[in-house]
């Protein structure tokens, strides 16, 4: 009876309401053959038990806020994390709350939300945000959902850079599986020292949507005007992921002209939690917004003449338009969209963008002292952010196994989704790692290339 | 009693955090490629605080009360498994760390996909998706995936109950397949008649939610199962009503070739004011090759000293990954919690109370609201608020008017064939005196609404805010605030 707070005599009480003998005799509509299957689960601990257990399953884990000193990125990233951001996250009257349908009595949600859209369309340089999707690989594609929608089917082409995340380009296969689209440019053998003019010729009259990633998947930023005045002269729609770190450091892809600026908000608040939740953001213009799927939050009157916001334009949901509706979306990433709403308010102007700064210069002081080691170079020259590739002269597993062996969560190792790159480790430095840590990497790597 | 926008709090040169100084030298910046203006809001730690404090109690939550939101499962969600999730060998693991660094966290998803396999009778399953319609989403491309696989390409039909949930239909639509509706019979089960005459050799399958969104366990379901099976189509279960189910049935044992799980609402991961959701699939024999990876397995048995290595595998024909890393890991180690400690019997208590309230309730309510289907229901039934003598009075009235008594609304308008409905889902953890209290508020207003309707209509009055002019947010659009015009001279 865990949290179940019935007494017997209450339970009986009930049950003579009801009509019946017995709890059993409310499930006579269940086949009897099938009814109160025996359960093979383990027996039931108290939350002094579970507690002990869950802490030594946590202690089997090597965390990176202690046990190991990370350079692994790779689409999410190890950041500061004020204690204010959590300290909100933990009030009952945010977690335990329902999606705001009843606006008199959820503003707190929804102001949060229509501040959480303010700050991303701020940060993007973009016209409008929805109220998040479930992560940066499904923001992708929902993007491609809404440029199938917005030509109504008839184009039939998305053309993404094969410097997009390995992850996402997987998760867009999947989705257009079922939309029948097909998609060009998502070859890993491609030339990936080509900047993003390199996709131009792949995009024609029957393309849809163009994706890019901003820095790409590499840590590189390229200025992606060209590219998505190319796009346009074509009449295809551009979709920029983005990390939103580097927005506050980078023009945006707002500014370069593009029509969604889509990405993974993990790294605004959001610990790495072994790979969620986190939070897909996604903006567009004002021009689509029929189109974008997802919920979006307005500001309004109520009744007594009060500002307050509701949810707004709902008819392009699935539970008004059923299968006419834009997407199956139902659920966002509400607490997680408060998050990174609090997170950057507290950071706001200043704070976000010494984040950035920190992040920019401790990445570059490293390259600069791996490209020192016999052994290493950096792999590109364009300008990076705060991750970068180098080529190591082992495998990458070996280096790995050894920077493990001191402590050290090393790069990710490139030739696992692209041929060319065998022996590239993409490697990541923030605001978390110190001088004395990155001097350790680097000391670490020089003794790998003897083993 | 409105509160301002972080924006308007905003003043200039005001800091909430600040980072320490590089500790290495600066690099020299790309010019070219910077941003001039980063027009996000300037406030101190104190100002946030009280913003996000004072804008939480404009909530309502489970915490603050009772939220018998039907088909949602609003139940109480335990202070321990936040604890748990935060605990920094679980939040602070990279998601693409080596797996032999993260074998705690591989035993817990291994260890929970082994539980929901037990409690749900399918031999298979995927942890990945990321909610309820994105396993539908999963779902249904996997059933595409099979048919396709034993070369059946004629399938394009999907076949949709007319009580279902909109998230069916249009995950269906995503993958460009043709909906049936199908009706409900005079009991609100699937009318058996109008199933068999649209069951043929182009019908993919079967999205079924059972018990139904009235609540109801259909009284026919081998039967109808049966029905689909017979075309060779598959039948997809929504998991959404899972919360009466634990221990009184295995959906895999009678049937049922997918199903995904809503962590969120059976399995008391809180519902965050929209989401993190958390959306399992489990799928029978056949499917298993085409669950989306990578899936936690064991990549090396163990022996007397240590314990199996744990690792991904991805099936042969899989379906492909539906999102990026291994789902929403945060929502597992609740879940997971939340099993642990109530065991078989306790869950199938779970699933017990759950259903005992919402009787309860119904029970209490008999004579006084319309209930359109009188059957024994399971963890939900549906009102329809259609008084002779209250014409005018709808099922929204009667929803806004129960905040002025301090309860949250049940659902209203769904599902969509009752006309005024109001479907209460109480769950499991309200004790009597709650319900006790709920009814009276609920008999109470079905009193009102004879004799003073109006109280009715302009409610509700002791929320901090009235009913709000929807027309004017999809008309003007105003979707975000801004830094005011001259922000950054006035400072």
């Amino acid at each position: 009876m865990t949290y179940i707070p019935h007494s017997l005599k209450e339970r009986d009480a009930m049950l003579a309401t009801v009509g019946v003998k017995k709890l059993e005799d409310l499930f006579q509509d269940v086949p009897a053959k099938h009814r109160f299957p025996k359960l093979d689960l383990p027996p039931a601990l108290t939350e002094m038990e579970a507690s002990s257990e869950l802490m030594e399953l946590a202690a089997d884990n090597e965390n990176i806020r202690g046990d190991l000193v990370s350079f692994l990125g790779a689409g999410v990233y190890n950041h500061y994390i004020p204690s204010v951001v959590d300290y909100v996250l933990r009030r009952g009257e945010f977690y335990t709350a329902y999606t705001p349908y009843q606006p008199e009595i959820a503003q707190g949600t929804l102001q949060a939300i229509f501040e959480y859209q303010s700050l991303i369309t701020a940060l993007t340089g973009m016209e409008v945000s929805n109220a998040s999707h479930y992560d940066g690989a499904t923001a992708v594609a929902e993007a491609a959902n809404m440029a199938y929608a917005q030509f109504r089917g008839k184009r039939a082409k998305i053309v993404i850079s094969p410097t997009v995340h390995p992850q996402y380009r997987a998760t867009l296969r999947t989705y257009v599986q079922g939309m029948g689209l097909e998609m060009a440019g998502d070859d890993p053998t491609a030339d990936l020292e080509a900047g993003p003019e390199a996709l131009e010729s792949l995009i024609d009259g029957n393309t849809a949507l163009v994706v890019i990633q901003y820095p790409d998947f590499f840590g590189r930023v390229y200025d992606l005007a060209k590219l998505i005045e190319a796009a346009h002269s074509q009449g295809a729609l551009v979709c920029v992921a983005a990390n939103p770190t580097a927005l506050a450091l980078f023009k945006t892809p707002g500014e370069m002209g593009a029509d969604m600026v889509v990405g993974e908000g993990q790294p605004l608040g959001i610990p790495l939690s072994f790979g969620g939740p986190y939070l897909g953001f996604f903006t567009t213009r004002k021009q689509y917004i029929h189109k974008m799927s997802g919920r979006l939050v307005g500001e309004t009157l109520d009744s007594r003449g009060q500002r307050a916001f509701v949810l707004t334009l709902t008819a392009r949901e699935q539970h008004i338009k059923r299968e006419r509706a834009t997407s199956n979306i139902c659920s966002n990433q509400g607490l997680l969209a408060l998050a990174c709403a609090v997170y950057l308010s507290v950071l706001g102007k200043t704070g976000l963008r010494q984040v950035a700064e920190l992040c920019y210069h401790k990445a570059h002081y490293a390259a600069d002292q791996i490209k020192k080691v016999k052994g290493y170079e950096l792999c590109f020259d364009a300008p990076f952010f705060h991750e970068f590739s180098v080529c190591c002269p082992i495998p990458v597993e070996q280096v790995n196994a050894h920077l493990l062996d001191h402590g050290i969560l090393g790069g990710y190792d490139l030739g696992q989704d692209y041929p060319a790159l065998k022996d590239r480790m993409l490697v990541a430095v923030t605001e978390m790692n110190t001088k004395e840590e990155i001097d350790a990497l680097v000391e670490v790597l020089a003794e790998a290339r003897h083993d | 009693m409105t509160e301002a926008t972080i924006y308007e709090l905003s003043s200039p040169g005001r800091t909430g955090v600040t980072f320490p100084e590089p500790d290495v030298p600066r690099a020299k910046l790309p010019t070219g490629l910077l941003r001039k203006e980063l027009p996000l809001p300037e406030v101190a730690e104190v100002d946030v605080v009280r913003h996000f404090v004072k804008l939480s109690q404009y909530n309502y939550s489970v915490d603050g009360g009772f939220y018998p939101l039907g088909s949602c499962t609003m139940k109480y969600n335990p202070k321990i498994n936040e604890d748990l999730a935060r605990l920094p060998g679980f939040a602070h693991t990279h998601p693409l760390q080596p797996v032999e660094t993260v074998q705690g966290n591989l035993f817990l998803m291994y260890t929970l996909q082994e539980w929901l396999k037990e409690i749900s009778g399918f031999p298979a399953i995927t942890l990945q998706p990321a909610a309820g319609a994105h396993g539908e989403l999963t779902g249904v491309l996997i059933m595409r995936a099979y048919h396709k696989d034993r070369g059946d390409a004629k399938r394009t039909k999907m076949l949709i109950p007319d009580s279902a949930h909109g998230t069916n239909p249009a995950s269906s639509a995503m993958t460009n397949l043709e909906i049936v509706q199908v009706p409900s019979d005079g009991r609100g089960n699937v009318d058996r008649v109008a199933l068999r005459a649209v069951c043929d050799e182009t019908v993919v399958g079967l999205m079924l939610t059972n018990p139904n969104t009235l609540g109801l366990f259909d009284e026919h379901l081998e039967e109808v199962i049966q029905i689909v099976h017979d075309c060779g189509g598959l039948v997809y279960g929504d998991g959404a009503n899972l919360n009466a189910l634990l221990g009184i049935l295995r959906p895999g044992e009678v049937g049922f070739d997918v199903m995904h799980f809503n962590l969120h609402k059976t399995f008391s991961t809180p519902h965050g004011g929209g989401g993190p959701g958390s959306g399992p699939v489990a799928v029978s024999a056949p499917l298993a090759d085409f669950l989306p990876g990578p899936l936690v397995g064991i990549l090396e048995e163990g022996d007397e000293d240590e314990g199996p290595l744990f690792g991904f595998v991805t099936p042969k024909k899989s379906i492909g990954r539906v999102k990026a890393f291994h789902g929403h890991f945060g929502m597992f180690v609740r879940a997971y919690t939340y099993i642990a400690m109530h065991g078989a019997a306790g869950l199938r208590q779970v699933s017990e109370y759950a259903v005992l309230n919402a009787n309860y309730i119904k029970a209490r309510l008999k004579g006084v609201y319309p209930i359109p289907y009188d059957r024994t229901c399971m963890h939900e039934f549906v009102a329809d608020i259609q008084w002779p003598q209250a014409p005018g009075v709808r099922a929204l009235d009667v929803a806004k008017r129960l905040m002025d008594y301090n309860f949250h609304p049940p659902t209203n308008y769904f599902p969509l064939i009752v006309h005024e409905a109001l479907m209460i889902e109480p769950t499991e953890t309200e004790n009597k005196v709650t319900l006790d209290a709920f009814v009276e508020a609920l008999l109470k207003i079905a009193e009102e609404a004879r004799t003073q309707p109006e109280l009715l209509k302009e409610a509700p009055h002791e929320t901090p805010f009235g009913r709000m002019d929807d027309v004017k947010a999809a008309r003007e659009l105003v979707l975000c605030c801004y830094l005011p015009e001259g922000y950054a001279e006035e400072g």
